[in-house]
């Protein structure tokens, strides 16, 4: 495992005209680790996810994923790190007019010369993994949600990326589902050294799998907690990581 | 560094020996030399034991090697092992394949389809009828209608339509009076010039043009829209509030449609008129000659046929927007299926009820 992390967010700031969502966030996520994004509604996560995946650019400061810096990369080097890294997207975003195993398809055929069969074959064990494998040939509009995002997560998956975002994975799941998501997750990160950058509310799932976490705030507009979630949970002092993990209302005056 | 597959024999089998880095590239260029060897009909050992990096694609490979009848050695190194493991449980979760359903008779197809077009049939007559009874309802209780809603669809498809309709019918005006012109001169008849086209654009053009205007500005945008909100779950949790999509979606949309219509045939009427008085004006005839011409030949009663078949078109192109983007299915792809069964339907209604009123307007005599 080498030394460089997986992604370095260094002074990042976005602004939406003059407001501004959120500013000096910095932090690493080291290879082979499982990263949770936290934070209450509308503080920004999702932005965050955007701007580590490439697809916005930072109002300021620098993120580097695999050791290279997203605004600026252009052409083939784009692709070559587009081709190591994996995103689920909150609601699956598959592609309605493809089935599931031609979504997960997809990304083979854009970066790999696999024949067909080989697309296949990678399309099923990936939808298998997830417990979709029955329902390789169905179209998006004939599952339901909590089957689309697995069916994401598959595609997510099929270039055995180094780095998997996933927008929300549980919400919506039923608790067995989402429990084995976790454990999938857990594995493939313990085995293969995939790093996960994980947003999520989900307390359970968090303490289960996240090895650190940092804390969006919208009213600190950055970040107010970063480590271990467990450790967070039981030592923070802060009055919002304290509110979020005993899941209590925030207190009048607070924050 | 292109990976190479080393065949050994080894007594009557045949041992493949895999590289140390199998990964989705090395699988490609290896998947053909592979399966050639495979396909010789000799027994077949695949030997995976110093592969270092395998991924999905590279346990692809193997795995498509391995039918019975073959032995596969596992890779030695643990990372690679897991991956191989990894990849067959997924594909163990595979049902089997489902034969194929036959395909039925052709005696069954066609009794299907004739089925199908009459419950289609019955539908579209169900969604007349609820939406007529919407109006009642509405009639009945006044307040409770949307009228700002209304206004705004009436501005959308009306005042917003008025440029183009403008711009066409002052194009058809023309371009009817100089295509008629060309054959009307070697008779010396140029004169009557405006008597026919006066008479085609009020009585026919007019309300066509504008029907074809209205399917494809609106209809289309009316089954869009309301698709989308179907496939949002909106039009479903409106119903659920305890609010009737009839009344809250398709009225303030439906007597928009049918209000516009005659006023844009209209606008088509006029503009046409003017256009055609320019193309007059330049063959040599003034403005009071086509004036005492049109007033000549043209009666009200020829406008009044026109004004009301518009009315009926807008109410026919509205209803089929509505409909389709109500009766749209689940997915992107069906608000696109939606919005062409709007403008497609639309016009098609247009033509054949175009027909009934020039078959109803001869007997009445009009």
């Amino acid at each position: 495992m080498t030394a460089e992390p997986a992604i370095a967010a260094r002074d990042v700031a976005m602004r939406f005209g003059a407001r501004t969502l959120f500013e000096g966030v910095s932090f690493e996520v080291r290879r082979g680790e499982v990263f949770v994004i936290l934070g209450g509604s509308g503080c920004g996560k999702s932005t965050l996810l955007k701007l580590l995946i490439g697809l916005l650019e930072p109002s300021a400061g620098t993120i580097c994923v695999l050791g290279e810096a997203w605004p600026g990369l252009e052409g083939e080097a784009r692709r070559s790190l587009l081709r190591r890294i994996g995103v689920m997207w909150q609601s699956g975003a598959l592609l309605g007019s493809l089935s599931l195993a031609e979504n997960v398809m997809l990304p083979v055929e854009a970066h790999t010369a696999l024949p067909a069969e080989a697309r296949r074959m990678v399309a099923e064990s990936k939808l298998g993994l997830v417990g979709l494998g029955d329902a390789a040939g169905l179209l998006p509009a004939e599952i339901s949600g909590g089957m689309m995002k697995r069916a994401g997560i598959a595609r997510a998956m099929a270039l055995d990326p180094e780095i998997l975002f996933l927008d929300e994975p549980s919400a919506g799941l039923d608790p067995i589902t989402s429990a084995g998501l976790d454990e999938l997750m857990l594995s493939l990160a313990r085995e293969t050294g995939t790093t996960f950058v994980v947003v999520t509310h989900e307390l359970a799932s968090i303490l289960a799998i996240g090895d650190r976490c940092i804390m969006l705030d919208k009213q600190a507009r950055g970040v107010i907690a970063e480590g271990d979630p467990r450790r967070l949970r039981d030592d923070s002092t802060h009055p919002v990581v304290r509110a979020f993990f005993r899941r209590e209302p925030l207190a009048e005056g607070v924050a | 560094m292109p990976e190479t597959l080393n065949a050994v024999r080894e007594g009557d089998a045949l041992r493949l020996v895999f590289p140390a880095r199998l990964d989705s590239r090395a699988a490609a260029e290896l998947w053909r030399p592979a399966h050639r060897e495979a396909a010789r009909g000799v027994r077949l050992v695949l030997d995976a034991r110093s592969v270092e990096r395998l991924d999905t694609g590279g346990a692809a490979l193997l795995q498509s090697l391995d039918r019975a009848g073959v032995e596969l050695r596992p890779p030695a190194a643990e990372g690679p092992r897991s991956a191989l493991e990894r990849f067959r449980a997924g594909l163990a979760k595979q049902p089997a394949p489902r034969a194929p359903t036959p395909a039925p008779p052709a005696v069954q197809r066609l009794g299907a389809a004739t089925l199908g077009a009459a419950t289609g049939l019955g539908e579209r007559a169900r969604f007349l009828g609820e939406a007529l009874l919407g109006g009642v309802a509405a009639l009945a209780r006044p307040a409770k209608f949307r009228w700002a809603e209304t206004l705004r669809h009436l501005d959308e498809a009306g005042t917003r339509a008025f440029p183009l309709c403008i711009l066409l019918g002052t194009l058809i005006g023309v371009i009817l009076a100089f295509q008629s012109s060309v054959p009307m001169r070697q008779f010396g008849a140029e004169i009557f010039i405006p008597q026919l086209v006066g008479i085609s654009l009020s009585r026919e053009l007019g309300p066509l043009m504008a029907g074809v205007i209205l399917a494809g500005r609106t209809g289309s945008a009316y089954a869009a829209e309301l698709g989308t909100m179907r496939v949002n779950e909106e039009v479903d949790a409106l119903s659920i509030m305890g609010l009737d999509p009839m009344g809250w979606l398709v009225l303030p949309r439906l007597i928009a449609a049918t209000l516009v219509m005659p006023v844009l045939a209209l606008v088509m009427t006029m503009t046409g008129i003017a256009g055609m008085a320019l193309v007059m004006a330049g063959l040599g005839y003034q403005w009071p000659a086509v004036a005492s011409q049109l007033q000549q030949w043209m009666s009200v009663s020829d406008m009044a046929g026109g004004v009301a078949k518009a009315a009926v078109f807008g109410a026919a192109i509205g209803l089929i927007g509505c409909r389709a983007g109500l009766s749209a299915g689940r997915g992107p792809r069906a608000v696109g299926d939606a919005a062409t069964a709007a403008v497609v339907g639309g016009i098609v209604a247009l033509v054949l009820l175009d027909g009934l009123f020039a078959v109803m307007f001869f007997r009445l005599g009009w």
